[in-house]
């Protein structure tokens, strides 16, 4: 049997496709007897499917890195 | 009250997603948003002494990038030398009509409804990810919004992937109960 935390850390993989199918087993039985961890699957599911509707967009690591550069240039 | 301060070296990680959602939504070019989120941080940079600390930093920056938009609309309809409206009956068709009438709750209209949404979404969702510490919503970020993969985000920021997962684990967990309980339902 899996500890809650570990069943966090599966269901938090599960939300990017990144969780084996024998820790998708586990976390699955988890679940049936476990309702915090149930309910938390739930929410986390919905946290992801909320962050696909709103199809967030943002700057990629190399573009915050040249505005920090930037701004750092503006200042001095 | 606690007067709240300004950290310009913080706004970058902090509030440049942010902003750029907000800028994408209405110039749609990704060069043009990058550049207006820029601008706006310039002009905060500019005016900090204004800064009188009654609005969250959040506030205030949005607030200039606001003005950003409005001056960019305004300077391309000047290149074009007056400002034009285009008002479509329907796509494709010349037909004549009481269009406004006609098109309530039409299909169009829940489109548009739909896209308010998302956007109010969205901006709720960036508002809470500059909530959270900076690592948290730097891996959060990675991994969610720039759909990088795990390998790459812990050869990045020298982290494991153990590391990885407690800390998305965290920020999804505040993010949570960030969001209003609304968008859950």
């Amino acid at each position: 049997m899996i500890s809650c935390d570990e069943a966090a850390i599966i269901c938090n993989k599960t939300q990017y496709r990144e969780a084996s199918l024998a820790e998708k087993l586990k976390l699955r039985l988890h679940i049936l007897w476990c309702n915090s961890c149930y309910s938390y699957v739930k929410k986390n599911t919905k946290l992801t499917s909320l962050c696909r509707k709103a199809a967030l967009e943002g700057l990629t690591e190399a573009e915050k890195k040249a505005l920090k550069d930037r701004m750092a240039g503006f200042q001095g | 009250m606690a007067m709240n301060s300004l950290k310009p070296h913080t706004w970058v990680d902090r509030y440049a997603d942010y902003l750029y959602n907000y800028a994408i939504a209405r110039v749609s070019e990704r060069e043009v948003a990058k550049d207006l989120v820029q601008e706006t941080f310039y002009a905060g940079l500019k005016s900090a002494k204004n800064f009188k600390g009654n609005a969250s930093e959040r506030t205030w920056l949005i607030a200039i990038l606001k003005r950003k938009v409005i001056d960019h609309y305004r300077k391309i309809n000047s290149r074009k030398g007056q400002a034009e409206v285009h008002m479509h009956y329907q796509p494709g068709s010349d037909q004549e009509g009481d269009w406004l009438e006609e098109q309530v709750a039409g299909p169009l209209r829940d489109l548009e409804n739909n896209r308010l949404e998302n956007e109010e979404l969205g901006m709720a969702i960036q508002e809470c990810i500059s909530k959270l510490p900076k690592k948290q919503s730097q891996v959060f970020t990675m991994k969610t919004i720039q759909g990088l993969a795990t390998e790459d985000i812990c050869k990045e920021l020298g982290i494991n992937p153990s590391n990885l997962w407690v800390m998305i684990h965290r920020a999804r967990t505040a993010l949570m109960g960030c969001l209003n309980e609304n968008w859950f339902e």
